[in-house]
């Protein structure tokens, strides 16, 4: 029998799992509930200065890539197996697809990362 | 006070004889019963007394040997371990265990199951033999509790028919041989993770259950298969990065 690379794919997807489950909830409320319904946090909180001054500080830029990176590793993988549930063929070309579109929202966050 | 009163239930059986029939049928049949009778000995009922070709496996009738595993209500169960009362006034429909091939109306053919069974190599792989001077090998109880309800496996399959992996595909190792890889490799008389890499790394071993857990719901014996195989995911993955040789406690025979 040939071993599997679903390892790789695993990893990042438990990584991620782990991650949206921890901070997930609580980004949705600070982003999408508590800065515009303008309550709990400062009405400047995600002003453009702040952002920028999170995207341009290293640590802003690594908290950034791996949420981001990771959480579209996360979901992903989990819409491919979704797929192969609802009895979808997905063969190579679907996880080409997939894990491709991951890959490309990783580089090229961490290329705009790098140029800001 | 269990009620000692004959009532009837309406059981359904699925009915195939494929040297005879093109296709699968239903046949009801009215059948009386006692509180204390089981969906089994409803089937017993209907062949002693009204039909005698319906053809199904039983042995024990009590939860050990594990051959009378079928779809009751569309939920794979034991019969002789689900009761007529509780389906009572509604009527009981048996079919055979999903994901199977049929043999003849309840029987279906395990053989592919064995095959599976077989690669997970279910036995103790030490790294050197004991020989029987050497007698036994204690194990405290946190040893004994590591591989304990795995081994409480009766190779019944309800957990084949709840997966729905093994129904997209049958190459899949499936939850009882992998929960069987899983109670030999976590038992501290044994060192045969390289005889066993094989098959948990593949695509067709641990890497084709999502996860789903229906198989330790199903299981009549409280054996976890899907925490067994999500352990061995682990496994793979350290295998894989090639991190797992400095971690295995015990060593390996190879």
């Amino acid at each position: 029998m040939k071993g599997s690379n679903e390892p790789v794919f695993w990893s990042l997807f438990g990584a991620g799992g782990v991650l949206s489950a921890l901070i997930g909830p609580v980004l949705i409320l600070i982003t999408g509930i508590a800065v515009p319904l303008g309550f709990l946090l400062p009405e400047d909180t995600l002003s453009h200065a702040n952002v920028l001054a999170f995207v341009q500080h290293p640590l802003g830029k690594l908290a950034l890539l791996t949420v981001i990176a990771l959480f579209l590793f996360h979901g992903c993988h989990r819409m491919l197996h979704s797929l192969h549930d609802l009895g979808f063929r997905t063969g190579t070309r679907a996880a080409f697809g997939f894990y491709g579109f991951a890959t490309l929202g990783t580089v090229m966050t961490a290329l705009l990362l790098l140029i800001w | 006070m269990p009620d000692a009163t004959t009532r009837t239930i309406e059981i359904e059986c699925f009915r195939y004889d494929p040297e005879t029939d093109a296709k699968p049928r239903f046949q009801r049949y009215q059948v009386p019963f006692t509180d204390d009778m089981s969906v089994l000995q409803g089937l017993q009922y209907i062949k002693d007394h009204l039909d005698g070709s319906l053809t199904f496996r039983w042995s024990c009738r009590m939860a050990i040997c594990g051959s009378c595993g079928k779809m009751i209500n569309g939920v794979p169960q034991l019969s002789c371990h689900s009761f007529l009362r509780d389906y009572y006034p509604r009527r009981v429909r048996v079919e055979p265990l999903n994901h199977f091939p049929v043999i003849r109306d309840l029987v279906i053919d395990q053989s592919g199951f064995l095959d599976h069974l077989e690669t997970v190599k279910p036995y103790l792989i030490p790294k050197e033999e004991q020989p029987l001077a050497a007698g036994p090998q204690r194990q405290t109880p946190l040893q004994m509790d590591r591989y304990y309800q795995y081994s409480q496996c009766i190779n019944c399959l309800l957990c084949y028919s709840a997966c729905p992996q093994f129904g997209l595909n049958p190459d899949f190792t499936g939850p009882a041989a992998l929960a069987l890889l899983h109670r030999y490799n976590a038992d501290s008389r044994d060192q045969g993770w390289s005889a066993r890499r094989e098959v948990t790394n593949a695509e067709e071993g641990v890497w084709s259950c999502t996860l789903v857990g229906y198989c330790s719901e199903v299981c009549p014996k409280g054996v976890d298969p899907a925490h067994a195989i999500n352990q061995n995911k682990v496994n793979s993955t350290l295998d894989y990065f090639g991190i797992l040789k400095f971690l295995l406690p015990r060593g390996d025979a190879k």
